[in-house]
């Protein structure tokens, strides 16, 4: 069966595409786009790979930076992949023709914000113990530092959809994104590195990782929302 | 029978004026558009056809005047509005990265009805090739295939759809214009071209046009 085929297939209603056939189409059209998927996990794995070149290679030094050099870089892969986020479609007016559709845009937002986690927030969080055996990470912090990456990075796939949301009609958003995106995400990484060093500690961990959920709960209810409002007035202008 | 009259009007605009970045572009338009009615908006460039017709499919919050759909008024009749409306605007709504046909199924298309509208359209060999890859031309015909799908909704609304194509691509779709208001859909359009349509009304933006000078003129004499 052609993709085209089970598109339709998915069934829909008259004025747009069901969640279903929408989630086909953003997952076809992230997978075809193999750079973008590329991209943040490179710059991700080169930017930890140089940081014992630049802080010179002790094992103890590096253990103890581990935990956060690993969480802020991530938080800067995540950031620098959602400019693209609704970029393409505001250019060619499909966004505008999803903000017409009688499905909401909340749910276009919601599923374009885990299509976007599913190829840069989860390659991330898998890669992380590689990495954290490459910075000599204790062994206490894998299981720590990958669940809280799991969970980070998907809060920050749903808060850099509202910047993305807010900049998408200017045309070098480059660096406005991170200004407004980068303080959003003070809590998640908080926390996130938080846990990672209460595990290595020998601390419980649980109460962090129980956080970095809710906030995740929270993102996900409310910044599509928030991003949904925010592409209507980028299309009005 | 006033209610009746009322009933067979699809759309109705009165008095409206829009403004863009604080200029008022056109005030006093109304128009009526009954079922099976054609519009074809006219005017220069600037004189504000896409801000009308952004403001008709309701995203361009910047008005005054009322629409009515079905004699109902915005923005409460907005979402039964846009269930009957099919808007093609200037940025046509195909995306890069997927094909012909799978366009059209994000539309809500099935397979061999995409593949009948394709080929009315003239892209038919084109529909596994991505649209990145097509010219701005064959865009253009992708997003204008959605007018040739057999479950196409009520209202069209369309920028500019002549622009970027070539002679035979302009009768076909014509003669699909005609096809929908022999169905009983109704249409509204700009275009810089004369379109042989039985019916069709025009409206010229620049019979409603606002004189900025003599507004500010008047605002002085106001003050004097």
């Amino acid at each position: 069966m052609s993709s085209a085929e089970s598109l339709s297939m998915a069934g829909r209603n008259h004025g747009g595409p069901s969640l279903a056939a929408l989630l086909r189409v953003e997952l076809l059209l992230a997978l075809r786009k193999r750079a973008d998927i590329a991209n943040p996990l490179l710059f991700f794995v080169t930017v930890l790979a140089l940081l014992p070149l630049g802080v010179g290679p002790e094992p103890d030094l590096l253990a103890r930076l581990a935990p956060g050099m690993i969480w802020v870089m991530a938080l800067l892969a995540t950031l620098l992949s959602q400019e693209s986020l609704f970029r393409s479609d505001f250019e060619d007016g499909s966004l505008e023709q999803q903000a017409l559709s009688s499905q909401p845009l909340y749910f276009a937002v919601l599923i374009k914000a885990a299509v976007h986690w599913l190829v840069t927030g989860l390659p991330l969080a898998l890669l992380s113990p590689m990495l954290g055996l490459m910075l000599n990470l204790p062994a206490a912090g894998y299981f720590c530092l990958l669940v809280s990456l799991l969970l980070g990075t998907a809060s920050m796939s749903l808060i850099g959809a509202v910047g993305a949301a807010l900049t998408v009609a200017l045309r070098r958003p480059g660096l406005l994104l991170a200004l407004i995106v980068m303080p959003l995400y003070v809590p998640v990484l908080i926390f996130g590195t938080g846990a990672v060093q209460a595990a290595i500690d020998g601390y419980v961990f649980g109460p962090q990782l129980a956080i970095l959920a809710a906030l995740l709960a929270a993102a996900a209810a409310l910044a599509p929302l928030a991003a949904a409002g925010a592409i209507r007035i980028s299309l009005d202008n | 029978m006033p209610a009746n009259s009322e009933s067979h009007s699809l759309l109705q605009v009165r008095n409206l004026s829009c403004q863009r970045d604080g200029r008022r572009l056109f005030a006093g338009l109304s128009f009526t558009l009954p079922a099976s009615g054609a519009l074809q908006i006219e005017g220069a460039n600037g004189a504000g056809k896409t801000t009308l017709l952004r403001t008709l499919i309701g995203s361009a919050g910047d008005y005054d005047g009322q629409i009515l759909w079905d004699g109902r008024p915005f923005p409460a009749s907005l979402p039964q509005f846009r269930e009957s409306l099919l808007y093609i605007g200037h940025r046509a709504g195909v995306r890069g990265g997927l094909t012909p046909l799978e366009n059209l199924a994000w539309y809500g298309a099935n397979r061999s009805a995409a593949m009948q509208a394709l080929e009315q359209v003239d892209l038919f060999g084109f529909e596994d090739s991505l649209c990145q890859n097509l010219s701005a031309g064959q865009n253009r015909r992708v997003a204008l295939a959605r007018l040739f799908l057999p479950d196409a909704p009520s209202l069209w609304i369309l920028d500019e759809p002549l622009a970027a194509l070539d002679v035979a691509g302009v009768a076909a779709l014509q003669g699909q214009m005609a096809v929908h208001l022999s169905r009983g859909g109704a249409m509204v359009f700009t275009s810089h071209q004369p379109v042989a349509l039985a019916g069709l009304q025009g409206i010229q933006l620049a019979d409603f046009a606002v004189d900025e000078l003599a507004e500010s003129a008047g605002g002085e004499h106001v003050f004097g």
